[in-house]
């Protein structure tokens, strides 16, 4: 038999989890149901055993429940989190999902909206005991693609690559629109095609979505092919026949605007890699240290974990940025705007991960 | 009736991620403000020492700043370089919001 799932119920309202507990614990997973009233209290019994699901109330005494989550998503990043709350608040909806929790759902007040919370509650609980087939990590995206066309499904594909995100909208096996960045249709299709890895996740169908693409999928994708072969000609033509293939970073600083790149490994302050940069060491350390800097003080806000910082100077403007193990100083010519960094500072760092 | 409030528990609140701005100067004492009295000055200073430490090391590194911004998911931070000192504009980003003025 297999061991129940823990949950921890945090909310200052001593009766309300009482409630909750007796509901919870009759969820068809069978769950063990833990409470307590306040986040230190809560934080305690998080070291004392492990626990599968965290639900929170944001309003709690002393500690509030963005410093609980806070803490949590760096302390235990395998817990599913929930919030329950009584806030019906944008802000700190978008707050609580920037701290990663999993779902955020007002306290149900009538008994279709409780139902429909137990029911995300158990699918939560049970997502990696379910049986099926999990991992698509060597397939690529003409892959999914097809498998989402050819089976006639409605879906929203939603693929990332770094920090650059696209969405294609499927209807009934036909594909109909797609968004990249500031592209749309077929040409945004094109954008997320030529990304060689990355995520994706495949979210309800959106039915209302007006149709810009209107060629069938197979010409779609034969089209993408092609534009992938002709850039790689083009790029092994371009190339120097003696030398072997181009360090990453040199890709990098191919990306327009770019004036130099900094790359630092977690590990290896004494070895930072650049390109167009003549001395490297200083600039590594001024990086690190407020990357750091504003993590903390994004800790401190919790306004979420640091996505990046544009600086913009007289003689140029430079973007610091994490992706994964590294940390990135790009420079760039100052003639770019704020938002035109941004742009490319993702391209830089999807280039980074492909 | 006001006696009945003796008896009433008092309810947690949260604190909002203002809209507004402060400047502070090359101390980084804030000198004049439109952030809501409700958000805590310690977390002002916060704001204000970080930024300043970074225009001040920039500089040292050799790549003078004029202005700075700091995204995050739910904030974004725009400061700008005012002779030593800076003044700094808070922005909650909305979720799905494509864009943030300032």
């Amino acid at each position: 038999m297999s061991a129940r799932h823990k949950i921890l119920l945090l909310d200052d309202d001593p009766e309300l989890l009482e409630v909750y507990r007796e509901i919870l614990e009759r969820l068809p997973s069978r769950p063990e149901v833990f409470t307590a009233t306040s986040g230190s209290r809560g934080l305690a019994m998080l070291e004392g055993e492990p626990f599968r699901l965290l639900i929170c109330d944001l309003k709690l005494p002393k500690m509030d429940g963005l410093q609980v989550l806070s803490i949590v998503r760096r302390k235990y990043p395998q817990l599913r989190t929930v919030v329950l709350t009584s806030v019906m608040d944008e802000q700190f909806r978008s707050r609580a999902y920037a701290l990663g929790v999993d779902l955020f759902w007002q306290k149900p007040d009538c008994e279709q909206e409780l139902q429909m919370f137990l029911e995300c509650l158990e699918s939560l609980l049970g997502r990696e005991m379910e049986g099926g087939f999990r991992g698509v990590q060597s397939k690529s995206l003409v892959d999914i693609i097809q498998l989402e066309c050819i089976s006639q499904s409605s879906s929203v594909l939603r693929i990332t690559n770094g920090q650059a995100s696209g969405r294609i909208w499927i209807l009934e096996g036909e594909i109909i629109d797609a968004e990249a960045g500031e592209l749309n249709g077929e040409q945004a299709f094109h954008k997320i095609l030529s990304w060689r890895s990355g995520n994706f996740e495949s979210l309800a169908a959106d039915t209302t979505r007006p149709r810009s693409i209107f060629k069938s999928y197979n010409g779609l994708l034969l089209e993408s092919a092609q534009a992938f072969d002709e850039s790689q000609n083009a790029a092994q033509a371009a190339a120097p026949s003696a030398s072997g293939p181009a360090s990453p970073l040199a890709q990098l600083s191919q990306v327009e605007g770019v004036e130099f790149v900094l790359a630092l490994k977690d590990g290896d302050d004494a070895h930072p890699v650049a390109r167009g940069l003549e001395n490297p060491q200083h600039m590594s350390a001024w990086m690190r240290e407020n990357l750091e800097r504003f993590r903390e003080l994004g800790d401190r806000l919790h306004a979420g974990p640091l996505e990046h910082i544009e600086g913009l100077g007289p003689q140029r403007h430079v973007a610091l940025a994490r992706q994964g193990q590294t940390e990135f100083c790009v420079g760039w010519t100052h003639s770019l705007t704020t938002a035109q960094i941004c742009e490319r500072m993702k391209e830089v760092l999807a280039l980074w991960v492909s | 009736m006001g006696l009945l409030n003796i008896f009433t528990k008092p309810t947690p609140s949260l604190l909002r991620l203002p809209t507004g701005s402060f400047s502070v100067d090359r101390e980084g004492c804030v000198l004049i403000g439109t952030l809501p009295s409700s958000f805590p000055a310690p977390l002002i200073d916060d704001i204000a020492q970080q930024v300043l430490a970074l225009f001040r090391e920039a500089a040292a590194a050799q790549l003078p700043l004029s202005e700075v911004v700091i995204n995050y998911p739910s904030l974004k931070i725009t400061a700008r370089e005012l002779r030593g000192g800076a003044i700094v504009f808070l922005c909650p980003k909305a979720p799905y919001a494509t864009a943030c003025l300032n």
